[in-house]
């Protein structure tokens, strides 16, 4: 650092230069926030409006003439329609809470394994199983589904016989087992990141893994352990293939499924899909709002000690 | 309303059945002789995410390499490599690779670069809750959700509820489009790659929120202590923050370039949504998608899904090294 103006006082021309930086910089940040909002809230508009102006005006003329109607909202909510976005609604929670919970919970251990535990080849395991983070989940979900309908056969000897769990749980270990790498990748950088001044502390006073893991890790990594959670949660609540796919069948699909299945069979009908879309999109966005303070005290904070 | 509180009793549950049972063998591992201990506990601590990756991810893909050696035609092995070999000289396979060059390069590097322009300069500022919450909100939808927004963005004519053509009608001496009155259906426009460009636009959209958010947190990580330092030597704002702050938030910016890339190369949701493939759009991931569940070729749908992978692997890499590298400069 050159220490030119040990003085205190800027120089005019550089403050001029800081405060315009500042200020070009704060007002390009607010034009992007609007500009990606812009999208979203087209889309707000477009649901209150009636079927009629969507198909021939755009959603911007609204501000000229504020047309504005719930019906779109009460048609796919209720059973007219034959849409009933309620059901699939509470479908979601179903999946996706429970799935959150167990993806979470088991990544938080192996990241504790993987941070503190030392065994032989541990650093190329983890970088083995980050790369799965590749791996895509459309190749994943035909061997998972076997593995849960017929098996594993080699010829004709049964390797592993059918496992029959019910559809949601097969959902919750889908998500788990395609989540892994995710919340393997963003929690082992917090957990090993912890001061092993602690770790090792604990561990003079005799205290074992366990004792490790849930008195000094979890209380710890807490803040992190939120965050991916939300994130996890809201990978699941917007997935569609998964839940499809697992438990597609007798009205047990989660909301985003029937969202597309609707856009599909009713491709034209902006007025029904606008207002879907909305109402799938509530759970994520309200999630995200009432959670969000958890981002700023350290998603990855781990990733730099502080 | 029943519906909901056997929702309820069954995560609880499930949760009580799985936490219980863990802890139980973990009890176990306490008695074995010293000798395996360490091990008992490693495979108790380890063990349920390595089940899970092991039927989920590791099966499937090795599976898939088996598959992609097999031949489309009749199933036979061994189609050899020729799989492989069509990937390469089919003249779409190769638009998608190329495609997908691109969304690689601008997806990551772009949302990055704008989640650290808007956590550096929103840090402090007033409203910056709100700013940070905006341009994370398309982060929080389905693509499903993102395929209708966009929709109301792209569309062309014969309809005229496309943002984009009126905003363009808008600018005077923007050239025409083959309507006439300066209307296009974008999403068709492929000269230079037009409309993968426009999709790229898409993930960007999706993507930026993940980046500003993890930035921000990782920029007000940085201890006050440095920064103030460096200010009271002299240092301008601009340069604390190439500095101290750029350096300090490496392993942050990493994860965000990293998760970035592979969300690019994973990129195909977003062209289904919009333009299945159509339109010279396709990308390897969507190639991959569409030759999978449409089109029956699961060889050559293996051999791309593959080349994913191989594509992934330096990235990943590379993400380690950072990663390590930068806690050794923090830590020392």
């Amino acid at each position: 650092m050159t220490s030119t103006t040990i003085t205190g006082h800027e120089p005019l021309g550089r403050k001029l230069v800081t405060v315009l930086g500042t200020r070009a910089g704060r007002t390009f940040v607010w034009l992007l926030a609007i500009l990606w909002t812009v999208p979203t809230f087209g889309l707000l508009i477009t649901s209150i409006r009636p079927e009629h102006e969507i198909k021939t005006s755009g959603w911007w003329t609204w501000f000229k003439h504020p047309q504005s109607t719930f019906d779109n909202y009460f048609s796919v909510l209720g059973k007219r329609s034959g849409i009933e976005l309620g059901k699939y609604f509470l479908n979601s929670v179903r999946i996706a809470v429970p799935a959150t919970l167990f993806s979470v919970l088991i990544a938080a251990l192996a990241s504790y394994a993987f941070s503190w535990m030392t065994f032989k080849g541990r650093d190329w395991l983890y970088v083995g199983v980050i790369a799965l983070l590749v791996v895509p989940l459309q190749m994943g979900i035909i061997p998972l589904l076997r593995l849960f309908n017929v098996g594993v056969h080699l010829g004709s000897v049964t390797l592993i016989p059918a496992v029959h769990v019910p559809a949601l749980v097969q959902v919750w270990i889908a998500h788990a087992c395609f989540g892994m790498p995710f919340c393997l990748f963003i929690l082992k950088n917090f957990v090993s990141s912890l001061p092993s001044e602690l770790i090792e502390a604990a561990k003079v006073d005799g205290a074992g893994h366990m004792t490790i893991f849930r008195r000094v890790v979890l209380p710890l990594s807490l803040a992190s352990i939120a965050s991916l959670g939300i994130f996890q949660f809201l990978f699941i609540w917007n997935d569609f293939f998964v839940g499809k796919i697992f438990a597609g069948g007798g009205g047990k699909a989660p909301i985003t499924a029937k969202l597309v299945e609707v856009s599909g069979n009713r491709g034209q009908a902006w007025h029904l899909l606008t207002a879907a879309a909305f109402i799938s999109a509530a759970v994520p966005l309200a999630v995200f709002f009432s959670l969000q303070r958890y981002f700023v005290k350290g998603l990855l904070a781990g990733s730099v000690k502080g | 309303m029943g519906d909901v509180f056997g929702a309820i009793a069954t995560i609880v549950l499930g949760l009580g059945v799985f936490v219980g049972g863990l802890l139980l063998i973990y009890a176990g591992t306490t008695v074995v002789p010293k000798r395996f201990r360490e091990r008992s506990q490693i495979a108790v601590f380890l063990g349920p995410a390595l089940i899970l990756i092991v039927i989920g991810l590791v099966v499937p893909a090795l599976r898939t390499i088996w598959l992609s050696l097999l031949s489309d035609r009749d199933g036979s092995p061994f189609g050899g490599l020729t799989n492989y070999k069509f990937m390469f000289t089919d003249h779409n396979e190769r638009i998608a690779i190329l495609n997908s060059m691109l969304w690689v390069l601008l997806g990551g590097t772009v949302s990055t670069a704008l989640g650290l322009t808007i956590a550096r300069f929103a840090d402090g500022a007033k409203g910056e809750a709100v700013a940070k919450s905006l341009v994370f909100i398309p982060g929080a939808l389905s693509l499903a959700g993102a395929g209708i927004i966009w929709k109301f963005v792209y569309d062309g004519p014969p309809f005229n509820y496309g943002l984009l053509n009126a905003v363009t009608k808008a600018i005077p001496g923007w050239p025409k489009g083959f309507g006439g009155d300066g209307q296009r259906i974008w999403l068709l426009e492929h000269p230079a790659q037009m409309n993968t460009f426009l999709l790229i636009v898409i993930l960007i959209w999706v993507q930026t929120g993940f980046a500003t958010v993890v930035l921000s947190a990782a920029i007000k990580g940085v201890p006050e202590s440095l920064e103030e330092a460096a200010t009271v030597d002299g240092a301008t704002k601009r340069q604390v923050f190439y500095r101290i702050t750029l350096p300090y938030i490496r392993p942050a910016l990493l994860t965000v370039m990293t998760t970035g890339t592979i969300a690019s190369l994973k990129a195909f949701d977003i062209v289904q949504a919009t333009t299945g493939g159509n339109f010279n759009t396709s990308t390897i991931a969507n190639e991959m998608y569409s030759k999978f569940f449409l089109e029956g070729r699961d060889g050559l749908a293996s051999a791309l899904a593959v080349m994913l992978f191989i594509l992934v692997i330096p990235v990943v890499v590379l993400n380690q090294r950072g990663q390590k590298r930068a806690q050794q400069m923090v830590g020392a």
